[in-house]
């Protein structure tokens, strides 16, 4: 008796609180945020689902528009010097965190000190070291942190000078690496500011609760300078690591938005459900490392014939089945600041079967035969797709004589065996911190000597041709921006030629935006602000 | 009976030692660390991460500083979950995860017991296959592909019941998840107590019982149930550490707050912190339930408490 007493309450308590939630008239947006995030804090934050908390909560100097292209955030307007060094933005008035701080100059100028200081431990310091002294001080090199090339010149104008003239650093500033930090609360409880109860923003929302595993939510913030457009009143960004229960929560009704899903389901998608899902070229690139360091690899027309021998254009229809394009080339198509025309191969326009063959001839001059056939081994990470391609690549080079062995482990097995060189071919991925042609060549920079190693970063194939690295420090120090675009063609060019490493296709983003969102605007970085978005019922 | 207790307390404390040593050093032997991702870092940086998490001290330096940590009750940061320490995490997940798994289990016990003692008695009739049936689908079935077919007909099809999710305080959200966990263990319960009542049954005593007249439920509910629970005591210690600990995918299929999940996301990006705490404290959960059976068996089995 006493037990069903307690269920019935129970139950009532539930459909109470199930009624309150729909009584309430506000417009909630429910987003499946994939991931959980590791820190909403933008100095130790790391992934894209983080972005998309720390970006409506925080503001930089500049921000996304819906196309998510760089426009002024908390700046109001900005000026750069003539020789591109010197950056000058003015705050906007009244600006604020969301406690009734105001936001100052002050602020961006700790928030930049503390993501360079090497006791922060900010990963993605790096994407800002255009910054002058940046680097230096990250490394410790340089401990006094007035040295750091960004000042407050009054409460209300920042001025940041660069190393170099960086024709992306407006876009990099949307990066929350850039964003401002709240001072008083980091001065006041260090690391702690981030727990739920203590954050604080200047962003379009407000955190305000956080259920590890399972959801953050954030509410619109009354006093950011352009709340009378920001139409969503209230955010969930649910953890959903499980994409097929994210999907049937979609299908059910229960999320707005998913950020990604499993790709099984597109085709049903697309047949019943015509238009949610966004498939859309993003900037990033799949490839495959070539150890060039030793062995056989290092000869280039084994290389190329590996290469010319797979068959881009069924892996994003038949293998992965959502439409992933072929890649040819080192930059995505949509990357900024890279006018002219996308690098394509000669060869990519051959007939498949006659690359084979010529394939094959360029392996029998290496000394390789189906008879006296070359063993590598095919390195990746652990993950149904990668297995896919890789099963299907090691197919298409068979008939070239070449045996390939799979190994497969988890992430951080993975790339510490590609860090260390220690495979032959190798799978990766890259996608671009920002959109420049250079975050992606520069993959393929020469290493640095440091003490008895070489350092080659994320130059894993260990690629080395020092024209390249000259031309990529002649482009770095060019101011024209086609200019610069043509010289980076011709890296481009030079490295694709010398079969650097292995392009096979250019990543898509895969939303799936339910019908009553609006302002959801497709674009290659895939970054989509919800101060942007509106709902209707 | 309570010395015996003790000295199954003081047995554990070299137990833990040895599972923390173990498993810190394990741990460590794996190639990767916590900062090998998607894209190297530069060096600088890496080495300003491995000072942050004392990584750049010895190995047994770093030891001595985790187990100093645990014993004062603090299991050191986490590093992919930086806006919390390892304590902070377990101590928000681990009451979650408790409540799951006790439900789960009350669930798993009484309708196991109830359905297996059905089956007994109905042996070989219609109510013992049907029994039968689920028992076999609740063991073949793997969670991950339950959880879909439910959230598929009882979610999205039947709308009933909310997909996934939680909100603090809705019972609806917590319907599925429980189900799911309680079903394969329920199935274990209800195999064991069909078996081990159909042996009590046919036993000289109860024979002598009905002999003497007793009623089909007296001689049940007095000589028959008590020795047919033996064998489903000795399994619920199993049972409930497997339910406490075997929360992990549906706590991530319906994105539930507990601590199942971190015990392979934990131990993929190599966060040492994580994987050492829920082991510690999964390790202390399953001693203490193994000491609790031990003196219930005591207490139900005269002969194990007398020997």
């Amino acid at each position: 008796m006493k037990i069903t007493k307690t269920l019935t309450a129970a139950l009532l308590a539930g459909t109470v609180s199930l009624l309150a939630v729909s009584a309430a008239q506000a417009v909630t947006l429910r987003m499946g945020n994939g991931g959980e995030p590791g820190s909403i804090d933008p100095h130790h934050a790391e992934g894209d689902w983080e972005n998309r908390i720390i970006g409506d909560y925080i503001e930089g100097l500049m921000t996304e528009d819906a196309n998510a292209e760089a426009i002024p955030g908390q700046a109001e307007s900005f000026t750069v010097s003539d020789d591109g060094l010197v950056y000058t933005f003015k705050l906007r008035d009244g600006i604020q965190w969301s406690d009734g701080t105001p936001v100052t100059a002050g602020d961006f100028v700790f928030a930049f000190q503390r993501l360079f200081d090497p006791a922060t431990a900010s990963s993605y310091a790096y994407l800002q070291y255009p910054i002058k002294n940046a680097e230096a001080i990250a490394s410790g090199e340089i401990t006094d942190f007035a040295e750091l090339g960004v000042k407050a010149v009054d409460d209300t104008t920042v001025e940041i000078t660069l190393e170099n003239p960086t024709p992306y650093f407006l876009q990099a500033l949307t990066h929350y690496t850039a964003f401002p930090v709240p001072k008083h609360k980091v001065e006041e409880l260090g690391d702690d500011w981030t727990k739920i109860e203590n954050v604080v923003g200047n962003g379009p929302y407000v955190l305000k609760e956080w259920v590890p595993g399972s959801f953050l939510r954030s509410e619109k913030n009354p006093d950011y300078y352009d709340a009378a457009n920001v139409a969503i009143d209230e955010v969930y960004y649910d953890n959903t690591e499980d994409t097929t229960a994210a999907f049937n929560a979609y299908i059910a009704g229960e999320l707005d938005i998913l950020t990604a899903f499993p790709p099984d389901q597109y085709q049903w998608l697309q047949d019943n459900r015509p238009g949610e899902a966004h498939v859309e070229p993003f900037l990033g690139v799949y490839y495959y490392v070539m150890n060039q360091e030793e062995g056989p690899l290092t000869d280039v027309r084994v290389r190329e014939a590996l290469s010319i021998s797979v068959n881009r254009e069924v892996i994003g229809p038949d293998i992965l089945t959502t439409g992933e394009i072929a890649a040819y080339g080192w930059v995505p198509p949509g990357t900024a600041n890279y006018d002219g025309e996308a690098y394509m191969p000669d060869w990519a326009s051959e007939d498949y079967g006659s690359r084979v063959e010529r394939a094959k001839a360029l392996m029998a001059e290496a000394g390789y035969s189906p008879e006296n056939p070359l063993n590598l081994q095919l390195r990746y990470n652990t993950n149904e797709a990668h297995q896919r391609i890789a099963v299907a690549l090691s197919a298409m080079w068979e008939p070239l004589g070449v045996n390939i062995e799979l190994f497969n482990a988890e992430v951080a097995v993975h790339y510490d065996a590609l860090q260390a060189g220690d495979f032959q071919i190798g799978r990766a991925g890259w996608l671009l911190d920002y959109s420049d042609a250079a975050n992606t060549l520069d993959l393929l920079k020469g290493g640095t000597q440091q003490g008895d190693t070489m350092n080659w970063g994320n130059n894993y194939g260990r690629y080395n041709n020092e024209e390249f690295d000259a031309l990529m420090d002649k482009a770095a120090a060019e101011l024209d921006l086609t200019a610069r675009a043509a010289i980076l063609h011709e890296a481009e060019a030079l490295a694709m030629d010398d079969f650097a490493a292995m392009p096979i296709y250019w990543y898509v983003s895969k939303n799936i935006v339910s019908p009553a969102i609006e302002g959801f605007v497709d674009n290659p970085s895939d970054i989509h602000r919800t101060r942007w978005l509106s709902k209707s019922e | 009976m309570l010395s015996y207790a003790f000295r199954r307390v003081l047995g554990a404390i070299p137990i833990a030692l040895i599972a923390i040593t173990a498993c810190f050093f394990i741990l460590r032997a794996a190639p990767g660390g916590p900062f090998d991702g998607e894209r190297a870092l530069p060096p600088q940086i890496m080495d300003n991460l491995r000072a942050y998490y004392n990584l750049d001290k010895s190995l047994f330096e770093q030891y001595f500083i985790y187990v100093g940590g645990v014993l004062r009750g603090d299991f050191g940061p986490s590093m992919s979950y930086q806006d919390f320490s390892v304590s902070e995490l377990l101590a928000i997940g681990l009451p979650f995860s408790l409540m799951l798994g006790l439900v789960a289990f009350v669930v798993a016990t009484s309708v196991g017991i109830l359905a297996g003692m059905i089956s007994a008695v109905n042996q070989n009739k219609w109510p013992d296959f049907s029994v039968i049936f689920v028992v076999m689908i609740g063991l073949i079935v793997p969670n991950f592909l339950m959880a879909n077919l439910l959230q598929l007909l009882l979610g999205v099809y039947w709308n009933w019941l909310p997909v996934r999710g939680y909100v603090p305080g809705s019972i609806p959200h917590l319907i599925m998840p429980i189900l799911i966990l309680s079903l394969p263990q329920a199935a274990r319960v209800a195999r064991l107590m069909r078996g081990s009542m159909i042996e009590v049954l046919g036993t000289n005593y109860v024979r002598t019982a009905r002999a003497k007249g007793l009623g089909a439920r007296l001689v049940l509910a007095r000589h028959a149930i008590k020795p047919a629970l033996l064998p489903v005591v000795s399994y619920l210690g199993p049972a409930l550490s497997g339910l406490l600990t075997g929360s992990l995918v549906v706590e991530q299929v319906f994105a539930l707050p507990g601590i199942g999940k971190y015990f392979i996301s934990a131990a993929l990006a190599r966060d040492y912190g994580i994987v050492l705490g829920t082991t510690v404290l999964y390790m202390g959960v399953i001693l203490l339930l193994n000491l609790i059976v031990d003196i219930l068996y005591a207490y139900l089995d005269p002969k194990v408490r007398y020997r």
